[in-house]
């Protein structure tokens, strides 16, 4: 479970999160919703110890997240960044492989390559993308690899940042099912950030919506259309009026 | 102006200064201190030999060839001037091992490999692949940093050492082509003139330089700012930074080898 309690951070004097409340039940589907700029970003980078919170307290599973064994803490996450974030002088299976080749988890380099093509596979990419670089793939391929590289040393936790931004409605749609199936397959506890409603309906058991630097609201996700929130509903009908302003 | 406005702009001026070097310095501690601590990266690392130092080599040795060549043409006019051209070997062979040879491949190090290690790890921090290497459970100051430093300072010195010897014969061929040198005379007279401190104060200087070439190439890239523009002003910033950190360093260490 990740749990986070009256979590504050700033950047000079912008005050990104205002007091932040948050619990991911374990094994659950987490996907939070807001404007660009709320600070969503800022939130997912907070747990993984990427941004420094001003005060207030994240828990993974009950213990500090700023203490203890780094290296043990970040093996436990997988991460999907928005544009994938793939290693440009590296081949396909080697950013897929990364973890496995280094560090803690080092295999030898054919066990490795071989786990990551099964990873590629997994993602709908065939063997042959292996040794090809990210530049020379499309942007929903290059999402697809990212999503296997997260996956690839079977992470207790993975998150999604953005998972569909930039990509055509059908990309979006196998993206949101794979991202659906692994985690279901895995039993990962996932945390998702998205503007993309059919991401949210695909993705999530659970919704929050940030706004204003705090959560606005938090409920399953067969509740959101009802939720009777007027940032919810104002952010799935897409209306310029509402509690939200338009002009930011 | 208010003397106290200007005096008060200028305080803050050297603060500024100040904290800045307090910043590189604990960046360049921070990196020597993760050269000397496990885990190592040999492939980052054999990476980064070859692009700064292999890949280095043909742009230092044009660099030297032509210096050396018109070093020994200026000595031999300007020679001539007191009827003492026939030190051309002497001051070739000097001006290259002191002074040229380590600067001009500073320079050429902080033109090719600081705004290329700055422009390279700016753009992995934009596009986030410095997070990326975080939650992968991998240190970017070890896996980017340390390797890049660690080959700049073996791999300097030793493009150093390759263009005095590649300036000194640029010097050889203009003399003895052009100028009527006598060649065996003129390498005796290169030889006899060197002492060893010259070519340790080279190697030091190499060193030093390749240390500051990578350094801040790794410092502005971490640091820099957003999209293509703070890409760009990395890449400016750390090429501006190495190379008037180069001349300093070079000031600093002619006084530490010859004014003793």
């Amino acid at each position: 479970m990740i749990r986070m309690e009256n979590v504050h951070k700033a950047f000079g004097d912008n005050h990104v999160l205002q007091g932040l409340d948050l619990e991911i039940p374990k094994g659950t589907s987490m996907v939070i919703i807001g404007g660009s700029g709320t600070g969503k970003s800022v939130a997912l980078k907070c747990i993984l110890g990427l941004i420094q919170p001003d005060s207030g307290m994240i828990y993974v599973d009950g213990k500090d997240a700023s203490k203890g064994d780094r290296d043990a803490f970040l093996a436990r996450f997988g991460m999907l960044f928005q544009g994938a974030a793939l290693f440009d002088s590296m081949t396909v299976w080697q950013n897929v492989a990364f973890r496995l080749l280094r560090g803690s988890l080092k295999r030898p380099a054919d066990e490795a390559r071989e786990i990551a093509i099964e990873k590629l596979r997994r993602v709908g990419l065939k063997s042959d993308v292996a040794d090809r670089f990210p530049a020379e793939l499309s942007g929903g391929m290059q999402k697809r690899v990212g999503l296997a590289r997260a996956i690839a040393a079977e992470p207790e936790i993975i998150f999604f940042d953005e998972p569909t931004t930039g990509l055509d409605p059908i990309m979006s749609g196998v993206i949101n099912d794979l991202i659906r199936e692994i985690v279901t397959e895995m039993g990962a506890t996932a945390m998702t950030i998205t503007h993309d409603m059919s991401s949210v309906r695909a993705i999530a058991d659970n919704v929050a919506m940030l706004h204003g630097g705090v959560i606005q609201w938090t409920g399953p996700v067969g509740q959101m259309d009802a939720s009777g929130d007027p940032y919810v509903e104002q952010f799935i009908s897409g209306s310029a009026e509402g509690p939200i302003e338009a002009v930011r | 102006m208010n003397p106290m406005t200007a005096l008060g702009g200028l305080g803050r001026a050297v603060l500024s200064l100040m904290a800045a070097f307090g910043r590189v310095a604990l960046f360049a501690l921070d990196a020597i201190s993760h050269i000397l601590r496990p885990p190592f990266y040999p492939r980052e690392f054999g990476m980064a030999l070859l692009n700064i130092g292999w890949l280095s080599l043909p742009v230092v040795g044009l660099t030297a060839i032509f210096t050396g060549g018109a070093l020994a043409l200026q000595i031999y006019a300007g020679g001539a001037r007191f009827n003492a051209e026939a030190v051309v070997p002497q001051i070739v062979a000097i001006g290259m091992v002191r002074e040229l040879g380590p600067v001009l491949v500073g320079l050429m190090i902080a033109a090719r490999v600081t705004s290329s290690i700055a422009a390279e790890i700016a753009t992995m921090k934009v596009t986030e692949q410095i997070d990326a290497l975080v939650t992968l459970s991998t240190h970017p100051m070890k896996y980017l940093t340390a390797p890049r430093v660690l080959a700049a300072l073996i791999t300097v010195p030793a493009l150093v050492a390759v263009g005095d010897v590649i300036g000194i014969a640029g010097g050889y061929t203009v003399a003895t082509q052009n100028l009527g040198f006598n060649p065996a005379t003129y390498l005796k007279n290169t030889v006899d003139f060197l002492e060893t401190r010259d070519i340790v104060s080279s190697l030091v200087k190499g060193a030093a330089f390749g240390l500051i070439a990578a350094i801040m190439g790794c410092y502005y890239g971490m640091n820099s700012g957003r999209g293509a523009q703070g890409v760009g002003r990395a890449t400016k910033g750390s090429v501006e930074a190495a190379a008037v950190l180069i001349l300093a360093a070079n000031f600093v260490l002619t006084g530490v080898f010859f004014s003793l």
